[in-house]
């Protein structure tokens, strides 16, 4: 009996990449896993102000293979290392990774805690929103580069797009099956490339089109913001922030603290430097109008602003507020006013959204966050409105 | 690295090894050697070895297991991998150096010997093997892409079925009855026992036994039964689990001869090296790769050590069986190999080990008995005067099949509901119930109605019943 050797053969090697399409829906169901849990992952990892290239784990729930496994009761059996195995001796702490066992015995270690990207997370979570359609006016857009790009091959171009490769791979290739068809000899005869044989690039242009936005986040950082308050509220700027960085090629980011007076900030101060003293909210509307007329001309930026506070805000000023807002509103495309309320915090301070109700402008929305829990279901709403107001156009 | 041997050194090495192979009297397949490198090695793994294999998405899971426990080092490839097929195919890894080779062809031997003479791969189709897995790919592919069944829908029944796949027939060499038989050993057996005085004794009642149960005897074959009985399956559908099925039939087998098939390997692998008269470079290199696959891992049971441990000792015994043995047993000197071959071919894991693993082999293997304590492993029980027989039978229950429940069909029309009751046959391991939710979830997609199990929690009778969409724990008297 013949025993055959087949020899390793890199072309093929390379070529075989057999697991890739599983691998692939494996990645799909990672991904599908994830976006159920995003409101959770949201609401327990902080993933705010984060690097976006930091690396985050997410627990994942429905990609584990289940079978009818025993439970923890059951005893098993190990060798010794040395002589000195003595009952009651902690011998491995932690589970032990199963074996590559057919069997899968064990329900195993829970290593589906998958590692995922910043940037990964936030395009998936914005997957999950369905994706509003934002309003981007024509003017707000311009196209800015045209390039080249090669995308597939033709059988007749021009010459300078000659694929030599390619033509001599199909001149082969032809050569190949005419042998088979002459059979012996054939291969003395000279065999000249046939204008079939011809091979070109195609390329195409592309257009990009550049489309600017800014948000303009502006924060009561007056004495009543506690640090919850800020967390809450700088998660969902963030979120807005990583929102419109995947819709927008170029966003700029303002940010405004206000207590009875506006001032421009960088984000460092505006997150971490606590001020104290009373409010005034039209003071942050009107700073907002300020540096839009200095800066951001709005047929040229799509422009956003959010505002969180805690409602909070001095009698007198209401009436002011309230029109700087119905003003702001009318530019931008979109204007939400979050009003943070920690549980259990609210009941003797005022509210601003009964005033701002009043407010006619369907691109205004206003939301209450009172937990961590609340900032994506907010956030949603948040966003929807701006939808809405495109189905309305 | 370059590779430092040719595929004719290979191939030289090879006569003189099948040499041995013979003059041993190992009866083996024709066997084929590919040699591949990690990446290829990476997806044979995943894919059982099968050069063709239907896909799934499980197996991408896999493969990124193993690549990254590869890639960080957690673990090495195996040297080697053979399928159970005729001929018999062999995988070598392109890096190995050509004593690493030497030894996994040795090894490779092994194994192919075994495949063909156990009695448990005797109901596979060696012959067939690699087609069978072949047809099973293209079938499911063209489910897949077929448009009116698609990935989605093709995706549901495997997830469902490779869930329950492993509740089957273990022992394959028992041939199922057909229903008739059973309903004749069902009226044999309701017969009144035939009584000596039955002139004084009163005639017991006769209750004739109930023969339109479904099913009539438990059934442990889950799959085909929710295959065969549940009348809503397309064509389609009844084929993958099938497909499913005759996979994991495939591998049982393996499965239940995991330590004895990996003890025989390396113990023939010893004694081909030791005879192949090596050069001494190769020699020491096979020494050191040798103790490292068979080192002991503490804390948990090597099949090549034990495996190997035991045959050994098992030829030992036979060759120079001691005044008692020969007295009482009447075994004589010099028959180990004898044994050995005959042991090869007539037993599994559970029954080789509860056979030939001794008290001293307990005892000079350090094996102990662990109780998991949270997160901890707790050692439970030592190889002592009193407790080596109870660590014996704990490692008897771990071992093959055993560490997978026995879980059977009862009753496919439960409280005449068309409810499909199952029962653990609980032998003080209770289930991990979390795990046992979801799975029954699956069985009750398959199923298309409530389905329960019945098993015991904390030592208390309890029915799992599993229906719109969540399940219920009753206590059972």
């Amino acid at each position: 009996m013949d025993t055959v050797f087949r020899s390793y053969d890199s072309s093929s090697a390379q070529r075989s990449d057999r697991s890739a399409g599983d691998r692939l829906r494996h990645r799909q169901k990672v991904r599908e896993a994830i976006r159920n849990n995003i409101a959770d992952i949201i609401a327990e990892e902080s993933i705010i102000g984060k690097d976006r290239n930091r690396i985050i784990k997410v627990p994942l729930r429905g990609i584990k293979e289940y079978r009818f496994v025993y439970g923890e009761n059951t005893p098993g059996v190990g060798q010794g290392a040395g002589d000195d195995t003595q009952p009651g001796q902690t011998i491995a702490q932690g589970k032990q990774p199963a074996k590559g066992d057919q069997a899968g015995d064990q329900p195993g270690v829970d290593y589906y805690e998958t590692d995922i990207s910043l940037d990964e997370l936030v395009e998936l979570m914005f997957e999950d929103l369905e994706l509003p359609h934002l309003e981007r006016k024509q003017l707000r857009e311009m196209e800015v580069e045209q390039q080249y790009r090669r995308k597939g091959y033709r059988k007749i171009g021009i010459r300078v797009r000659l694929d030599k490769k390619r033509t001599a791979r199909s001149r082969v290739r032809r050569k190949k099956a005419s042998q088979r068809s002459h059979g012996d000899g054939f291969s003395e005869r000279r065999f000249p490339f046939h204008r079939d044989d011809l091979r070109y690039h195609h390329t195409v242009t592309e257009k990009r089109r550049q489309s600017n936005a800014v948000v303009f986040c502006i924060m009561d950082t007056s004495g009543s913001m506690d640090t919850m308050k800020k967390y809450l509220a700088r998660s969902f700027f963030f979120l807005l922030y990583r929102f419109l960085c995947t819709r927008y090629q170029n966003v700029e980011i303002v940010f405004i603290a206000h207590h009875t007076e506006a001032r421009e900030v960088t984000e460092e101060e505006f997150f971490h430097k606590g001020e104290s003293g009373g409010t005034f909210i039209s003071s942050g509307y009107a700073k907002a109008l300020e540096i839009i007329h200095e800066r951001y001309h709005p047929t040229l930026w799509n422009i956003y602003a959010f505002h969180c506070s805690d409602g909070d805000n001095f009698e007198s000023d209401n009436a002011a507020a309230l029109k700087a807002a119905a003003e702001l509103a009318r530019i931008c495309n979109l204007f939400g006013y979050g009003e943070i309320k920690p549980l259990g915090s609210g009941y003797y301070s005022g509210s601003m959204i009964q005033y701002f109700n009043q407010i006619q402008e369907p691109n205004f929305q206003t939301v209450q966050i009172q937990r961590k829990e609340d900032i994506w279901p907010s956030f949603k709403t948040f966003l929807n409105k701006d939808r809405a107001r495109e189905d309305a156009a | 690295m370059a590779e430092s041997y040719s595929i004719a050194d290979l191939q030289q090495w090879n006569e003189r090894i099948l040499e041995l192979v013979q003059r041993f009297g190992l009866s083996i397949y024709p066997q084929e050697f590919e040699i591949c490198d990690h990446e290829q090695m990476l997806s044979y793994m995943v894919y059982s070895g099968m050069p063709s294999h239907y896909p799934h998405w499980s197996y991408g899971k896999s493969y990124e297991k193993l690549k990254t426990f590869y890639e960080y080092g957690v673990s090495g490839l195996p040297y080697e991998m053979v399928i159970n097929s005729n001929p018999a195919i062999a995988y070598l890894m392109r890096d190995n150096s050509l004593a690493l080779q030497i030894l996994t062809m040795a090894h490779v031997y092994g194994h192919n010997d075994f495949f063909r003479n156990n009695f448990t791969f005797r109901t596979i189709r060696a012959e067939f093997t690699i087609e069978k897995f072949k047809t099973h790919a293209d079938r499911v592919r063209r489910y897949v892409e077929d448009p009116s069944i698609g990935l989605e829908s093709v995706e549901r029944i495997l997830d469902a079925a490779h869930a329950l796949s492993m509740q089957c027939q273990r022992n394959l060499s028992i041939r199922r009855q057909t229903v008739q038989e059973q309903q004749e050993q069902l009226l044999r057996e309701s017969e009144p026992p035939s009584d000596p005085f039955r002139s004084i004794h009163r005639p017991k009642e006769y209750t004739p036994p109930d023969l339109e149960k479904v099913p009539l005897y438990p059934d442990e074959n889950l799959l085909l039964f929710v295959r065969d009985h549940n009348p809503r399956f397309a064509e389609w559908e009844k084929d993958l689990l099938t497909i499913v099925h005759e996979q994991t039939q495939y591998f049982i087998p393996q499965i239940e001869t995991k330590i004895m098939n990996e003890g025989w390997a390396s113990f023939w692998h010893k004694r081909i090296m030791d005879n192949l008269d090596l050069p001494q470079g190769i020699r020491m290199e096979f020494m050191v790769r040798h103790n490292q696959v068979l080192a002991p891992s503490p804390g948990n049971i090597n099949p090549y050590h034990i495996g190997m441990k035991v045959w050994e000792n098992i030829e030992k015994r036979w060759d120079h069986p001691s005044a008692d043995d020969e007295r009482e047993f009447g075994r004589r000197k010099q028959t180990g190999l004898q044994k050995i071959f005959e042991v090869r071919e007539v037993d599994r894991d559970v029954s080789f080990l509860r056979r030939f693993l001794t008290e001293d082999l307990i005892r000079e293997l350090k094996l102990f008995e662990y109780q998991t304590r949270g997160n901890d492993k707790v050692v439970s029980r030592v190889a002592d005067k009193e407790n080596w027989q109870d660590i014996k039978e704990t490692l008897l229950r771990n071992v093959g099949m055993g560490t997978v429940p026995v879980i059977k069909v009862e009753d496919a029309d439960f409280n005449k509901s068309r409810t499909l009751l199952l029962k653990h046959y609980h032998d003080g391991r209770d289930l991990h119930l979390e795990y046992a939710e979801k799975t029954l979830q699956y069985l009750h997609q398959l199923w298309g109605r409530e389905v329960a199990l019945e098993t015991i929690i904390n030592e208390r009778k309890s029915l799992l019943v599993y229906s719109d969409g969540k399940l219920t724990i009753r206590n059972i008297a």
